[in-house]
Parts: structure tokens; sequence; C-alpha cells
């Protein structure tokens, strides 16, 4: 648990890193992790996974998850001003742009910034995914548990909860 | 230039249906709660196919701009559909449906987490899942790159690697990355297409 100041640092975080998160907020999940865990030292490498990974296969947006990471920090305000920084900021930034888009649907800026974002965004995906499974993969068959889900993501249609829900059994039979 | 081309019907000239306040808070509610592991694809199942607010064209386009906006990109779905309809009140409605009850829920996980994270029954379970949510992301990865791969684009694999360097093995700031990658990358994609 941490003082208030460590709230509002954290909401401010993620106010401004929503608003560089293009191409959605698991890029900035490496960012979080940096601040929360190695900075702030607030939670550990692992408590952070846990609490991703309950935002996966919790319903709803799975970016609530960061509200989790409030909670862990200041208890019910904490997850609520985490909410508050997560979508308003965005939410205003959304209304205006979704106004005059439409406006600059040929414009050279628009199309080059629509596949400039798109390789970084990618990179940052990846980041998350190193992040996420280097905290989560201590042994062989947690290891062969995230590769076994991302086979079943990458090329099923199911509905990749139930691959968590397996992944999660697995678990708790004690195999991880 | 039209002022307000947004409330024109932009797909075959057929008639959407228009929702109230209400249907665009309820809409979003059951998209958040049916959207286990993930909200888009069942987004696309209840505004295109079931409620027809939009047809495939522009619910594929409206998410070529939530990918491109920064934040959670279901989060300006939420805005831009309910704002197309209702102005500010509509994306207000749209984006409390979405959030409001799913944020509820995850403040009991949180609250759960908090007091019985420790517990040794639930050890195992919370590893498994985050083994699972780590396949996830790797899965995301994948297929965001596949594209650029199959079409042998070099440069853009490169700033692809550069992000997940920088960030992943390096764990620089990410405020910097962006600063520096992301110019660099749509300088490229520019000088590309001129």
């Amino acid at each position: 648990m941490s003082d208030q100041s460590g709230i509002g640092d954290f909401a401010l975080h993620v106010a401004l890193l929503s608003l560089i998160a293009v191409g959605g907020v698991n890029t900035i999940v490496p960012e979080l992790h940096r601040q929360v865990v190695e900075v702030q030292g607030a939670l550990t490498s692992q408590q952070f996974a846990d609490l991703f990974a309950i935002g996966q296969a919790a319903p709803g947006p799975n970016v609530l998850f960061v509200t989790l990471i409030g909670w862990q920090l200041a208890g019910a305000t904490g997850a609520l001003l985490t909410a508050a920084a997560l979508c308003i900021p965005t939410c205003t930034v959304a209304y205006f742009v979704t106004r005059v888009w439409d406006r600059f649907k040929h414009a050279p800026w628009r199309v080059a910034t629509e596949v400039g974002v798109v390789p970084v965004t990618i990179g940052f995906v990846a980041a998350s995914a190193l992040l996420i499974a280097q905290a989560a993969d201590g042994s062989v068959t947690a290891f062969a548990i995230t590769a076994g889900t991302a086979a079943f993501s990458y090329f099923s249609k199911f509905n990749p909860v139930w691959a968590l829900a397996v992944a999660a059994a697995l678990g708790f039979a004690g195999v991880v | 230039m039209s002022s307000m081309p947004e409330s024109l019907p932009a797909g075959g000239g057929l008639a959407h249906p228009v929702p109230s306040l209400a249907e665009l808070l309820l809409g979003f509610l059951s998209v958040a709660l049916s959207g286990f592991g993930g909200v888009m694809p069942f987004a696309r199942r209840e505004f295109v196919e079931r409620r027809r607010w939009l047809d495939e064209r522009e619910f594929a386009e409206a998410l070529a701009l939530c990918q491109f906006l920064p934040g959670p990109n279901i989060v300006n779905m939420s805005v831009i559909v309910g704002s197309r309809f209702r102005g500010v009140a509509g994306a207000m409605a749209a984006a409390t449906g979405l959030v409001v009850v799913p944020l509820f829920i995850m403040m009991a996980c949180g609250a759960l987490y908090a007091r019985y994270g420790d517990l040794e029954v639930l050890r195992g379970p919370l590893a498994g899942l985050a083994a699972g949510a780590a396949g996830l992301l790797v899965a995301m990865a994948a297929k965001m790159v596949m594209p650029l791969v199959r079409e042998r684009k070099a440069s853009p694999l490169l700033f692809a690697l550069a992000g997940f360097v920088a960030v992943g093995l390096l764990r620089l700031p990410l405020y910097w990355v962006v600063l520096v990658l992301a110019p660099l990358s749509i300088g490229w994609a520019w000088w590309k297409l001129r």
C-alpha cells in the first residue's frame, strides 16, 4: 500500500500514457510496469502479472485492469481515480477528433500517420508480451501454457477466454 | 463542406435505426458484459449484425479511427458511435454503459485480490491465468506483425523491432521512445507515400 501522493502520481501517469497509447492500452503495459514495479516498487512483478491476467479474464474492456493497480495503491478511491484518468482525457480527444476526422479522409498526413503508427504499436505490444511472460513464466509448464494459449488465440476463431479458462484450471490442478 | 457530415448515413443510403440514449447505454452495457476476454468482436456482432446501427464498412472505418486515436480502443468506439447518433450526450451514455458496470466488477476483483491474492489456493489458478494472458499478448503481437512479414516490409519491421528492443529489452521510458520513434516512422510513411 502506498500513500495518497502515490495514487496521485499514478493517476497522472495513466492520464498522460492513455494520451500516447495509440493502438490500444496494451502498448503502455511496459511503462505501467516500469512505473509501478520498477520505480515506485508498489507491486511485485508477479502481482502485476496477476492483475493483468484478472483484467483479461473479467468481463468488460480489458483495459480496466489498470484500475486494479489503482485499487492496490489506494483502494476504491484509487480504482475510481484511475478509471477517470484512463477514460476522461481520451474520451474528450476521441469526441473532438471524430467530428473532424472525415474531413481529412484523403489528407496525406492522415494516411501517413495511420500507416506510420502501426509498426511502433507492434513493437510495444510485443514488449508487453515479453514483460508479462517474464513475470508469469517461472516454470517450463507455465511457458508451455503461454505457448499453447498463443497458438490457440492465433490459429483458432474461438474466444480466447476458453484458453484462459484451461490455463487457470491447469494452474488449479497444480501443474504450473 | 456540409456542417454535419457525421449525421448522414455514410453507407449505401440505407436508413439505419437511430438509437436513443437509453439504447446506446444498454447496447454498450450488453457488449461489455458479454465481452469476456476482449470486447471488440462482440461490439461488431451487436452493432453491425444485431442492432444494425452501422454497416460493415462504417464499423471498419470506426475501428480504424479507434486504432489511430490514443487510449482504449473500445472506449473510443463508444465515443465515436455515441456521438455519431446523439452528440455529447450520446457519447457519454455509450461510454457510461461500457465502463461503469465492468468497473464495479473489476473493483470487486481488486478487493478480493487485495484480501485473498496471497492465499495458497489461488496461487495456482492465478499463475496459470497469467501465463495464459501472456500468450494472448504474444498472439496479438503476432497477428499484427504477420501482414508486414508477408509483404516483406523491411523498414516498418525495423521500426517495430526498435520499439520492442527499446521498451521490452532496454526498458526505456515509453514517452521518449514514442517521441523519437513515432515521428521517424510517420515521416518514413509520408516519404513512401509521396
